[in-house]
């Protein structure tokens, strides 16, 4: 049993994902609270590599064919062996489409407490989680003995977690992993789209408070006057009005324009996570309680359809 | 094939939430509580699967307010099978407890596939269908938006970020994390629902006791302080617009 | 054998074949197709369907609202009345061999009877003349689709019929065999034309002329099952048996082995099938619809005549056992495009303006019923509907944030759930959760508050009316929101209910359940009438603006409240102006049917715009009074669109009102 922190680092082809270096960050505050280590735990097959410019104190890299692409039955059965014979205090995972695959599972298997959609610490290393869509905070002491948490990209930023001196690797011997009932056939990439909006530094954002797909024809005129292009959450883009090559959040992409323009767009976590890098951030939204004011500049209150319509208006005439 | 799937009620977040007096858990009397969007997903997808190839879908959802209407809607729209979880639900309870609570009920359904939302946005001690998976010894996948199902195995399309797909095969029987079905749920006429109001039974299950450990326990739930809320712009269209266009024209963009 | 014989034996096998033809065919089409259909209402009301048919048959009242065809079909139609005789007498002429004697018909032998058919023989003429060079010169935009073919040889076989009938007669007075020539003189100069020829000529002119009449009539009587002239058989019991409901009332929904709606041509009522034979192909329905005039795909003509087609095909399938393929064909699909069956704003104008009142909107609701329960609705559509049934408005807003627009009212408006009131003001959804409707809202309240009247409202139980969500289809979600404000409503104390919005009138008025047995419902138009003509409302100033004024479709055409308003602006001191298409004839703004929730589709140009550019055209009018919150919405946005925006202030009529009880300082044409 030992006051580590535990950071399960999450990459894909190749690539660390940011919310590893976020989670490094995160778990340094609780670090220095229990007087443990920040450990990477890497698993891959071939990647030590990818260990180089994590800000640990030390990396656990686990190598072996079935685990060079996350499928999650190898990685819980890799996991869970190495997690049972530590006791760290804390493993940190993302809340992500590798994370949340894994982190409930051990829960369950190990008979160990969990915490989801955390997006920091407090000094004195409580959990602070957002629920709700991001309307509600829950906060509460680490559960014992080993948290498995979850986390969100929240107050941290990726730089954070990043380091110049590559930790120390320690190879761990990896469990049998024979039987496995995940297997990765193959990656499908996107449709290649019209324009790649994590590049662009002008974006007018639709959410579900476009309302029809004709609306969104508003967004566009506003885009093309202001030299931008048009981007959308999930709801917009499950209904089939934008390609899947603009959707911003979770699932989509990360973007850091020079303004971020939201328009009805409530604020759900998977969303802002996206958003954050954004200069400025002008949301309107009829809803007052709305999170997105709580990561915009500026916002307001009106009609979203007709404020674009007059916008429009006045940027033709300026 | 024998498709099982779980669903669950959450708070509407169209309503207002507010925080009860004892300042842990949100005041349950105002609450709307409405299917979970991705279990909804979740149901579609189990009757596109049904759809396809012959099966039955069962649903199986604890006892919250409103679960009735739930299931019969999803009755009507092509379920087969509805059981109801009795037990001390309506305080809320969290993944853990209804994971172990709904375990057996499962288990003696004995489905080829176990379909269930991915997430839902209360779950503070993760979602739901990971520890099912567990408590039922079976794999686990999240975050799928397009499922086949073969002989003894599945291949679903798993999401990640920037719209990259990965294909997994998975044996069955098996636990999917759905974020979407393959097509958006279907509408189901108001008429339709009060037809299987009179023909659907739900049965139900009832469930001794609820362990819900393994979650966090919460020191305090509160709404968010808003330390660096968005400065608003008051006023009617016209006026918010002029002042963006200054904003604008600050940033050097007209 | 004599000529006389074979003739009589000619015209007798003629009869009996042709007439076989034509009688089978009505037998298919009228007993066989209508039996397989649905049955209808109870039938009743029978002076006002016999005064029907003297106004609208007899009449042909609505025909005159295009004054030249109208004019035209009025002389053919009792031309068609007073000559049918005329027809009949010339098929007993031919049988001479079997009856032996000239055998006259009654009335055959008054001279003014010969008189009247004589001069009508030559309008018919006149009249048919003036179709043909509708049709071939004119080819008006209203027969687009149309079997313009068939209109063109009916009129042809017409004339033919008129002409022969003159040489026959004229050939006949030539031979001094009419005792009434002298009260035939369009014959009698017909018949001078070849008066000179030998008297072998004239009986040799006589009985081609005979013969040429004769074949074209009986080629005419085989030619109208079916097509566009059928409405000769079907159009009096189709008036006759018109409905006779309030226009606002739609009928339930029909239902037979669990399917609710209409997904095959013979699910359809009876009564409706009927309408489709008595399609005449005008195209006056496509004229006035707004959907066809804006690009999309409906034409109630066309609607009508493809459910005719698809029922005659599906009856000869069902019938013969064959089915090549026919009955495969999908209802809404195949025969009525999707885009078709959802471009309609149930505006009512196609049913207005139908001289043979042929019922275009129930098919289609029918037809919505079923795709409703099939799940086949369209995306936007089917998240306003999940909007209605979980929160009772479109918004998807809290219906506990319905009453919050009343917020910074002082004194509070009154809570018609908890204490007396003499008025129930049904807000509706817009009035409530719009933002952009929040000062009309406002004005509304100051005006009642000023006139000191009783009113009171159901804050947070009240949900939307439903009456749109009945014409998209969806009955149960209808009945669910009806149930709720019953219950709402019964467990309140008011005598009148008074509502801004005419689509929530609507059906407060003709579909709601009658509360406590007397359930007045008043637009606010009406009450804003009721009080400026008994004097309880006076206005200080005289507003002296030129305006024109926009009967919204449920409140004028469906409900017939055209005056109310118009009163009211006047009262305000106004100059009211008509548009040309005014009154029964206004132009729906399009957003009725559902259509406001639903995706617009490639319009080529909006309705809401044409009016507004109609609307322009009145010179020196400045303001577009409308008293429906859709309005207020739809014409805002075409105003900007259109540009005018400087030109034409749009006012809702509460608006003139306040300005003219110098409420408040904000009068936008001040």
């Amino acid at each position: 049993m030992s006051q580590d922190i535990y950071v399960v680092i999450e990459h894909l082809r190749g690539q660390v994902a940011d919310i590893s270096y976020v989670m490094l960050a995160a778990a340094r505050i609780l670090a220095q609270g229990t007087g443990g280590e920040v450990v990477g735990v890497l698993l891959g097959h071939n990647n030590q590599e990818l260990a180089g410019n994590l800000a640990a104190d030390q990396v656990l890299y686990l190598d072996h064919p079935a685990l060079a692409e996350f499928t999650s039955d190898a990685y819980q059965k890799t996991l869970a062996s190495l997690i049972e014979e530590k006791a760290p205090r804390a493993v940190l995972f993302g809340s992500t489409s590798i994370g949340a695959d894994i982190a409930s599972v051990l829960s369950a298997r190990l008979d160990l407490p969990m915490v989801a959609l955390c997006r920091s610490f407090s000094a004195g290393g409580k959990y602070v989680s957002q629920i709700c869509g991001g309307k509600i905070m829950a906060e509460g002491e680490l559960p014992e003995p080993t948290a498995l948490v979850t986390m969100i990209p929240g107050d941290f930023k990726p730089d954070e977690g990043k380091s110049d001196k590559p930790p120390n690797v320690t190879s761990v011997a990896v469990p049998a992993l024979e039987e496995l009932r995940v297997r990765l056939v193959g990656y499908v990439e996107p449709e290649a789209g019209d324009v790649d909006i994590s590049q662009e530094s002008i974006l007018i954002s639709v959410g579900r408070g476009i309302q029809t797909e004709d609306n969104i024809e508003l967004a566009e005129e506003l885009a093309e006057l202001l030299g931008g292009v048009v981007s959308a959450t999930r709801p917009v883009v499950d209904q089939g009005w934008l390609p899947i090559s603009r959707l911003i959040g979770k699932s989509g992409k990360t973007v850091k324009p020079q303004l971020y323009l939201a328009l009805g767009i409530s604020g759900a976590p998977e969303h802002v996570e996206a958003i954050t890098d954004s200069k400025m951030i002008i949301a309107i939204n009829t809803d007052p309680n709305a999170p997105i004011f709580d990561v915009a500049q500026y916002g307001a209150e009106v009609d979203l359809l007709d404020l674009t319509e007059v916008l429009i208006e006045m940027i033709e005439e300026a | 094939m024998n498709i099982v799937v779980l669903i669950k009620l959450v708070p509407d977040l169209v309503e207002e939430l507010t925080i009860d007096d004892s300042g842990t858990d949100l005041e349950r009397d105002w609450l709307r509580l409405i299917i979970n969007e991705f279990d909804d997903h979740a149901l579609e997808q189990g009757i596109l699967l049904k759809e396809q190839s012959e099966g039955q879908v069962t649903v199986v959802a604890p006892d919250t307010e409103g679960v009735d209407d739930v299931l019969y809607a999803a009755a009507a729209r092509g379920a087969d099978k509805l059981i109801k979880l009795l037990g001390e639900f309506e305080q809320g309870v969290n993944s853990h407890a209804l994971a172990r609570a709904s375990a057996s009920v499962v288990q003696d359904l004995q489905p080829d596939l176990v379909l269930t939302g991915v997430q839902a946005h209360n779950d503070l001690d993760g979602s739901v269908g990971p520890l099912l998976a567990e408590f039922l010894g079976m794999p686990y996948v999240g975050y799928i938006s397009g499922v086949t199902v073969g002989d003894k195995k599945s291949i679903a399309r798993k999401e990640y970020p920037g719209g990259l797909i990965a294909e997994m095969e998975i044996s069955l029987p098996a636990v999917l994390g759905i974020q979407a079905a393959e097509e958006p749920p279907r509408y189901v006429a108001i008429s339709k629902v009060r037809q299987a109001m009179k023909t659907a039974t739900i049965e139900e299950q009832e469930i001794i006791e609820l362990d819900s450990s393994g979650g966090p326990t919460i020191g305090r739930m509160f709404l968010p302080e808003a330390t660096e809320r968005a400065t608003m712009i008051e006023g009617d269209e016209e006026e918010v617009a002029a002042k963006l266009v200054e904003i604008f024209q600050e940033l050097g963009l007209l | 054998m004599s000529y006389d014989t074979v003739k009589s034996i000619v015209v007798l096998l003629a009869l009996l074949i042709f007439g076989f033809i034509f009688l089978r065919q009505v037998y298919q089409l009228l007993w066989l197709n209508l039996q397989r259909g649905q049955p209808g209402p109870r039938y009743g009301q029978w002076g006002q369907r016999f005064k029907a048919l003297i106004v609208y048959v007899a009449g042909e009242k609505r025909l005159f609202r295009i004054f030249l065809p109208g004019t035209a079909h009025f002389f053919i139609f009792w031309g068609f009345v007073l000559l049918f005789p005329t027809i009949l007498q010339a098929i007993f002429d031919g049988l001479l061999a079997f009856t032996g004697s000239e055998f006259l018909l009654p009335l055959m032998d008054l001279g003014p009877v010969a008189l009247l058919q004589d001069l009508f023989t030559l309008f018919v003429i006149i009249a048919v003349s003036y179709d043909l060079y509708v049709r071939a010169i004119v080819d008006p935009e209203r027969y687009q689709g149309s079997h313009k073919n068939e209109g063109v040889r009916v009129l042809i076989y017409i004339l033919t019929i008129m002409v022969s009938l003159l040489v026959m007669n004229g050939a006949r007075i030539n031979l001094e065999a009419d005792p009434l020539a002298a009260w035939r003189p369009i014959s009698m100069a017909v018949g001078s034309i070849f008066a000179g020829l030998s008297m072998t000529a004239q009986v040799v002119i006589e009985e081609t002329a005979y013969w040429i009449h004769l074949g074209v009539v009986f080629l005419f009587l085989i030619e109208l099952p079916g097509g566009k002239h059928f409405h000769v058989v079907t159009s009096v019991p189709a008036v006759f048996l018109r409905n006779l409901e309030p226009r606002g009332r739609l009928p339930s929904a029909p239902e037979f082995n669990g399917d609710v709606g209409v997904s095959k041509a013979e699910q359809f009522r009876w009564r409706n099938m009927l309408d489709f034979y008595t399609c005449t192909e005008c195209g006056r329905c496509q004229d006035v619809c707004p959907s066809y005039n804006s690009g999309l795909p409906l034409s109630p003509k066309l609607l009508i005549m493809n459910l005719r087609d698809n029922m005659m095909e599906r009856g000869a399938a069902l019938s013969s056992g064959s089915s090549n393929g026919v009955l495969n064909k999908s209802l809404v699909g195949d025969v009525i495009s999707e885009k078709t069956l959802w471009a309609c704003t149930m505006c009512y104008a196609c049913d207005q303006e139908c001289p043979l009142f042929i019922e275009h909107i129930v098919p289609i609701v029918d037809m919505r019923r079923n795709q409703v329960i099939e799940g086949l609705v369209e995306v936007e559509l089917q998240d306003a509907l999940a909007n209605l049934g979980r929160y009772g408005n479109s918004f998807g807003k809290s219906a506990r944030a319905r009453a919050r627009w009343t917020r910074n009212f002082k004194p509070k408006l009154k809570d018609a759930r908890k204490e007396k009131v003499e008025y129930l003001w049904f807000v509706g959804d817009y009035a409530s959760y719009s933002p952009s409707l929040a000062d009309i809202t406002k004005m509304t309240v100051d005006v009642y508050q000023k006139v000191d009247l009783d009113f009171g409202i159901l804050y947070e139980d009240e949900n939307n009316s439903g009456n749109d969500i009945r014409r998209v289809g969806e009955e149960g979600l209808f009945e669910m929101l009806v149930e709720k404000n019953m219950a709402a409503m019964e467990k309140s104390n008011f005598k009148t209910i008074v509502t801004t919005d005419p689509h929530t009138y609507n059906t407060l008025k003709n579909e709601y359940p009658t509360l406590n047995g007397h359930q007045p419902v008043l637009h606010y138009s009406e009450l804003l009438d009721q009080l400026t003509t008994s004097g309880k409302l006076k206005f200080s100033k005289k507003l002296g603006y030129k305006v024109t004024y926009h009967d919204p479709c449920y409140l004028g055409r469906y409900n017939g409240v055209y005056e109310a308003p118009r009163r009211v602006i006047e009262a305000t001191g106004c100059e009211l102006v008509e548009m040309p298409r005014h009154g029964d004839r206004a132009l729906c703004c399009g957003a009725g049917g559902g259509r406001i929730w639903m995706d617009e589709g490639e319009v080529k140009e909006r309705a809401s715009e044409s009016r507004i550019r109609e609307a322009v055209e009145l010179e020196g009018v400045t303001a577009f009074v409308v008293t429906c919150p859709k309005d207020v919405t739809m014409y805002r946005d075409a105003v900007k669109t259109t540009g005018y925006e400087e030109r034409l202030v749009i006012m809702d009529l509460i608006e003139l009102v306040h300005a003219a009880m110098d409420l408040d300082s904000n009068d936008p044409l001040a």
